[in-house]
């Protein structure tokens, strides 16, 4: 057999087994997106209550929608056009969803709950893929970490000190993880951005 | 490749109760191959996430092993490696994706170390050094005992970092066991200010190499023992030996 036909047998081979592995995966993804969004929902439900623990049904249950044509420019909050955010009509809390692009391995996406006056009511991961027992304690059942953000506002502390202390800024830093704290303090910051920039229309959206 | 050359044996006449001790003790995946290093240190810092990285591994460990012993025939020699990639990343992907739809809590706490699980040679290890020249009944068990073999060395690490590093012992359980896991942390050393050292890899680096130096010590003494069981045998045995020699 000459090299020629042993290179193009086995690059049809290799080809076919790339068809057959990847086709099990596509398979698998349509089988189960729209369970796992539903997952993530709910998920996204329950973190919603932890930011704003006296909200009524309708914040999850009545989500707005962050669309470009209201907004502009999403990409503070490197969101997709017609992601949801929410609002307690009680209260006029805003919880905003926020993605971290920068983290140590994918995108971090974040909620944060910002009050009429500004301030941060919370802040919580809803998804990531930070290391294991490094970057992971940006979960709030692993370390209260993401705790420091609660009542921070875009002047408080100042534009140049949302950075971790070691950066010289006012944030705690965890040990053995510099990239992912980074990522969450910016895409906090930039939430509050967005949201100085727009709060008129963030509140005035009709339920 | 490097992985083959670990494997002491040829691997292939070995009966079921050797393939356990390979992965348990003699070819133990951390001790012996020193494969899956970098998830290994990352990630043994404390009991709770040695566990959840080892019961991850062992799962992809099992399946990757049984689907390359499946199509083992299969395959052309020259792109098996290719081959094999391919299905250990869509066998994790679909791994994943599953989890995701419906075992969603369990993701949360297992979803995280998937991504270390992929980049961990341990897999393409058996899969090259066993899987493909075994039957699918005993790359299962090669499996099943490596991934054990893997877990029992994080979950030692785990300990000794954990109680070195933090003074506890099974903190946060919890987020594997539920709520009523909440008080079996165990404060060995109240009021103890971490140790950075172990807490962080390069402690880790140096509790596995003492770990691995324990096994040695450990083999050697037994090495001795058999020695020295041969050299105390009758003297008759012996000196057939030394006639032979003198002919």
């Amino acid at each position: 057999m000459s090299i020629y036909t042993s290179i193009r047998q086995n690059a049809i081979g290799l080809g076919l087994f790339a068809i057959l592995t990847a086709g099990v995966i596509a398979l698998t993804q349509t089988m189960t997106s729209e369970r796992i969004a539903e997952n993530e929902r709910h998920y996204q439900a329950k973190l919603l209550y932890e930011i704003l623990p006296t909200a009524d049904a309708d914040l999850a249950l009545l989500p707005q929608q962050l669309s470009q044509e209201l907004f502009g420019d999403l990409a503070l909050l490197g969101v997709k056009d017609g992601t949801a955010y929410f609002i307690d009509r009680s209260t006029q809390d805003v919880i905003l969803p926020a993605i971290a692009p920068d983290g140590y391995t994918e995108s971090i996406r974040l909620l944060v709950g910002i009050s009429q006056n500004g301030q941060v009511k919370g802040v919580r991961v809803v998804s990531h893929k930070e290391t294991p027992g490094l970057g992971d304690r940006i979960e709030l059942k692993k370390s209260p970490w993401i705790l420091q953000f609660d009542g921070v506002s875009i002047s408080v502390p100042a534009e140049d000190a949302w950075l971790v202390v070691k950066d010289g800024g006012a944030f705690d830093q965890m040990s053995g993880a510099t990239i992912t704290p980074r990522a969450v303090i910016a895409a906090v910051h930039r939430a509050l951005q967005f949201y100085q920039q727009h709060q008129a229309v963030l509140l005035g959206a009709q339920p | 490749m490097s992985i083959e050359s670990h494997s002491p044996a040829p691997a292939v006449q070995n009966p079921t109760q050797d393939i356990i001790k390979d992965g348990l003790w003699r070819n133990n995946p951390a001790l012996v191959q020193l494969l899956g290093l970098c998830p290994l240190l990352a990630v043994s810092g404390t009991v709770v996430n040695a566990l959840g990285l080892g019961i991850a591994t062992l799962l992809v460990l099992i399946g990757s092993n049984v689907a390359v012993s499946l199509i083992r025939n299969h395959v052309q020699d020259t792109v098996r490696l290719p081959a094999f990639v391919m299905i250990i990343a869509s066998f994790t992907t679909t791994a994943e994706l599953i989890m995701q739809a419906y075992a969603f809590e369990l993701y949360q706490i297992l979803g995280i170390f998937i991504p270390l699980i992929v980049t961990n040679c341990i897999i393409l290890g058996r899969a090259e050094g066993f899987a493909r020249k075994n039957t699918v009944w005993r790359s299962l068990v090669d499996g099943t005992m490596m991934g054990i073999g893997f877990m029992g060395i994080l979950l030692l690490l785990g300990i000794i970092r954990e109680v070195i590093g933090q003074g506890t012992l099974f903190a946060g359980m919890e987020l594997m066991f539920g709520p009523a896991a909440v008080n079996w942390k165990w404060v060995i050393i109240p009021d103890y200010s971490q140790f950075l050292f172990a807490v962080l890899p390069p402690g880790a680096f140096v509790a596995l190499g003492l770990l691995i130096a324990g096994k040695n010590v450990i083999d050697d003494r037994q090495k001795q023992r058999v020695q020295k069981a041969v050299d105390d045998q009758p003297a008759l045995s012996r000196r057939v030996r030394v006639t032979g020699h003198i002919h």
